[in-house]
C-alpha cells in the first residue's frame, strides 16, 4: 500500500565553517492516513527539520521525500507551496498568527492563496473557528487573545484549508499544562475525526497520547513503534535526560 | 492573493506609522505639488497669451514696408494692398494701412500733446465682431467709413480719455483741431482698462489714413494690417503678401511680414519648452520620492520578514508575496500622489491669486486662472502609481524570494 508520507533514506546536512552538521543522517519513514505519530527525541536531534522537510519547508541534501506518491523534494518554490497550501496545515510553537490581522482574516490566509472566493472563504473560515470555539472572537486581533486562544486560531487555520496532514512543532511548548493539555485532546479529536496528525513534542507525557513514536537521536531514528511500548519512552542511554521530562 | 486585503493591509500599515509614511511619501508629495503647480501657472499664462491673441484676432499679419532705404524707392501705392486682397479673396479678407504719427491737437485753449494719433482704413474696425484690429469697441457713433477714407474726410475716432477730457462725456459731432485742420468727432471708443490719463491706453485717435499720411507730410504707409480669412490661411496669406512685395522691392529686407498665428505659436512653442524644463527639474524630486519608497519597502521587508515567512508556509507563492509589497508600494506613492495633488492645487490657487491681479494688469486686462487641468492631475496620479510600483518591485522581489524556513526563524 502507498504511504501518505515517506522519507528515503533522508539526509540533511548544514555546513559549519570545516565541519558539518548531519541534522538528519539516514532517516527512513513512513506515515499512513489516518495516523497519529509523535516525533520525539532530545534537543538537536532533529526534529524540526525532518518536520520542516515533511512540511515542504525545506529539502533535503540527499533521498527522496514521498508526499502522497509524489517525489517533492526536488520541486521548486512555488510548486512546494502549492503542496503546502493544499495538502499541509501547520501548528508552531510560537502560533505564527499575523498581528496586523484580525483573527478570522487570519484562518482565512491559506484559503486566499488557494484561491477560494471571499464568500466561500469567509465561510469556511468562520467553521474552521467554529470548530475550535472561537468564532465569536472573530474580530479580535491575536494580540487581543490568551496564548491558549491563539494557539486554537492557529488550529483553526491549520484546518482551514483541508490539509491532509497536520504538522505540529512542539504546539504546547508555549502553554500552561492544562491549556496545553486542551490543545492536545483537540489534536486527538481531529485525529479521530479522519485528520493524520503528526506532532513534534519532546515532552514524554505528551508524546504517548500519540498512537505511534518515532524517536530521533542525532539525526537518527532509534525507535519507531507503538505509542505504549516501554521503550519508545525511554531509550538507552537517554535516561538521564528523559526521564526528568 | 487578492488585491482588496493588500490594499488594506498598506493602509493599516500606512497609518499605523504616520510619521514614518509621511516622510516616506514626502518625496513624492513635492514632486507632484511641483509639476502640478507648474503646469497650472504655465497654463494660466498660455490661457492669457491666448486670449490676448484672440482679442487681436488670430487672423492678423502684419506689415512692415520700409523700402530700399536709400530714399529713391518708388513709393507702394496702398492700393497695391487692396488689389492684392481682391485677388485672393480665399486667404486675404482684407487690409488697412497704419500710419502711427504725432500731431498737436486742440480742443478751444485745452492742447493735447501726448495724444497717440493712427490713420487707417475701414478695413481697421471689424463690424462683424464689433471691434477694431486692436480689439477697441465703439461706445459711441461710427467708426470710419469707405467714403470718408476715399473721400479724405475730416473726421476722427477718439478714445475714452479725450471724450471726457475734452468733451465731458458729449464728444459726437463736436470739433477737435488737428495741427490747424478741424477734423468732427464721429465716434468715441469705449474706455479700455483703468488707465485714463494722459497719453494713456485710452487717449488716441483713429482717422483716415491719407489724412494722417498728409499731416505726418509723408506719402508712405509703413505698416499694413491684413487679416486672413481665418487663423489657419495666415501663412499662405504671408506667402502672397512677401511674394508680392519681394516682387515690387527685389529686395527681401525692403519689408517684414509677421502673422499673429506664427507669434502664438512661437510663444506656445516657447512656454512648452519652459514648462518642460521646469516639470523636468519636479521630476528629479519624484525620484528621489521613489528611491524613498524603495528604501522603506527594504525596511518594512526586513521588518516582516517572518510575517513572509508565515504566509509562505501557508501556501503564498512568490508573485503573492511580490503583489502585496507591490501594492502596498503604490498604495503609498498613490496616497503621497494625492496628497501632492492637494497640496499642487491648493498651491496653484494661492499663487494664482498673487500674482494673477499683476499679470492681468500687464497684459492689458486678460484674466488669468491658475487651474491645474484635470488630464495633468490624471497624469500625475499615474505617475506617482508608476513610480511606486517601479521602485517597489525589487523590495517585493526580494520579499518574494525569501526561503521560507529561513524567514520563519527570523526575529
Ligand atoms: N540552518 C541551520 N544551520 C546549521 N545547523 C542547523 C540549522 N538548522 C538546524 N541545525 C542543526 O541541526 C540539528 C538539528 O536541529 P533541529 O532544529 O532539527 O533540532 P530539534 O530536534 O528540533 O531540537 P529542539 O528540540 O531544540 O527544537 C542541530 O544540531 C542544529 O544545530
Ligand atoms: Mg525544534
Amino acid at each position: 500500500m502507498e504511504h501518505l508520507i515517506e522519507l528515503r533514506d533522508v539526509y540533511k546536512i548544514y555546513p559549519m565553517g570545516e565541519e558539518t552538521v548531519r541534522a538528519l543522517d539516514g532517516v527512513s519513514l513512513s506515515i499512513d492516513s489516518g495516523e497519529f505519530v509523535a516525533i520525539v527525541g532530545s534537543s538537536g536531534s532533529g526534529k524540526s527539520t525532518a518536520m520542516n522537510i515533511i512540511g515542504c519547508l525545506d529539502v533535503p541534501t540527499s533521498g527522496s521525500y514521498l508526499l502522497g506518491g509524489v517525489d517533492v523534494s526536488t520541486m521548486g518554490d512555488d510548486q512546494q507551496a502549492e503542496i503546502r497550501n493544499k495538502m499541509l496545515g501547520f501548528i508552531f510553537q510560537q502560533y505564527n498568527l499575523i498581528p496586523k490581522l484580525n483573527v478570522l482574516e487570519n484562518v482565512e490566509l491559506p484559503l486566499l492563496y488557494a484561491g477560494v472566493p471571499s464568500e466561500a472563504r469567509r465561510r469556511r473560515a468562520l467553521d474552521a473557528l467554529e470548530r475550535v470555539g472561537l468564532a465569536e472572537k472573530r474580530r479580535h486581533l491575536p494580540s487581543q487573545l490568551s496564548g491558549g486562544q491563539q494557539q486554537r486560531v492557529s488550529i483553526a487555520r491549520a484546518l482551514a484549508g483541508t490539509p491532509s496532514v497536520i504538522l505540529a512543532d512542539e504546539p504546547t511548548g508555549a502553554l500552561d499544562s492544562r491549556t496545553g493539555r486542551e490543545v492536545l485532546s483537540f489534536l486527538k479529536k481531529l485525529n479521530r475525526e479522519g485528520d493524520t496528525v503528526v506532532l513534534i513534542t519532546h515532552d514524554n507525557s505528551i508524546a504517548v497520547k500519540a498512537d505511534r513514536i518515532i524517536r530521533l537521536q542525532d539525526g537518527k531514528v532509534v525507535y519507531d513503534g507503538d505509542a505504549h511500548d516501554p521503550r519508545a519512552v525511554v531509550s538507552p542511554g537517554e535516561e538521564e535526560q528523559e526521564g526528568q521530562a | 492573493m487578492n488585491f482588496g486585503q493588500s490594499f488594506r493591509l498598506a493602509l493599516k500599515s500606512l497609518t499605523a506609522s504616520k510619521m514614518r509614511s509621511l516622510l516616506t511619501m514626502l518625496g513624492i508629495i513635492i514632486g507632484v505639488a511641483a509639476v502640478i503647480l507648474i503646469l497650472a501657472l504655465g497654463n494660466g499664462v498660455q490661457g492669457m497669451v491666448n486670449q490676448q491673441v484672440d482679442k487681436l484676432g488670430i487672423n492678423l499679419v502684419q506689415t512692415y514696408v520700409w523700402g530700399r532705404g536709400d530714399g529713391t524707392t518708388m513709393n507702394l501705392e496702398p492700393q497695391a494692398m487692396y488689389d492684392l486682397v481682391e485677388e485672393h479673396p480665399d486667404v486675404l479678407s482684407g487690409v488697412s494701412p497704419y500710419v502711427s504719427l504725432t500731431a498737436t491737437l486742440r480742443h478751444g485753449d485745452d492742447k493735447y500733446d501726448k495724444t497717440k494719433l493712427y490713420g487707417v482704413s475701414q478695413v481697421f474696425y471689424n463690424a462683424a465682431r464689433g471691434t477694431t484690429l486692436n480689439m477697441d469697441t465703439l461706445a459711441q457713433g461710427r467708426f470710419l467709413s469707405y467714403l470718408d477714407v476715399a473721400r479724405r474726410q475730416n473726421v476722427c475716432v477718439i478714445g475714452a480719455y479725450l471724450a471726457q477730457d475734452a468733451f465731458g462725456g458729449d464728444a459726437l459731432g463736436r470739433q477737435l483741431s488737428i495741427n490747424g485742420s478741424s477734423y468732427t468727432v464721429i465716434g468715441v471708443l469705449a474706455q479700455n482698462g483703468e488707465n485714463m490719463e494722459k497719453g494713456g491706453a485710452n487717449d488716441q485717435i483713429y482717422l483716415p489714413y491719407e489724412n494722417a499720411l498728409e499731416l505726418a507730410g509723408s506719402r508712405f504707409v509703413g505698416v499694413y494690417l491684413f487679416t486672413s480669412t481665418s487663423g489657419d490661411t495666415a501663412a499662405p496669406a504671408k506667402e502672397i503678401i512677401d511674394g508680392m512685395l519681394l516682387d515690387f522691392y527685389q529686395d527681401p529686407d525692403a519689408f517684414y511680414t509677421q502673422t499673429m498665428a506664427e507669434q502664438a505659436n512661437l510663444i506656445n512653442a516657447m512656454m512648452g519648452a519652459a514648462m518642460a524644463v521646469l516639470v523636468a527639474i519636479a521630476a528629479i524630486s519624484l525620484l528621489v520620492g521613489g528611491i524613498g519608497i524603495m528604501n522603506i519597502m527594504l525596511v518594512s521587508v526586513t521588518e516582516r520578514t517572518r510575517e513572509i515567512g508565515i504566509r509562505k508556509s501557508l501556501g503564498a507563492k512568490r508573485r503573492d508575496i511580490r503583489r502585496q509589497f507591490v501594492i502596498e508600494a503604490g498604495t503609498t506613492s498613490a496616497i503621497g500622489g494625492l496628497l501632492g495633488i492637494g497640496l499642487g492645487c491648493l498651491l496653484a490657487s494661492a499663487v494664482g491669486s498673487l500674482i494673477g491681479a499683476s499679470l492681468s494688469a500687464q497684459m492689458g486686462g486678460a484674466s488669468f486662472s491658475a487651474t491645474p487641468t484635470l488630464i495633468s492631475v490624471a497624469i500625475s496620479f499615474g505617475v506617482s502609481v508608476g513610480i511606486g510600483v517601479l521602485f517597489g518591485y525589487l523590495p517585493a522581489n526580494k520579499a518574494a524570494k525569501l526561503n521560507p524556513i529561513d524567514a520563519l526563524r527570523y526575529d
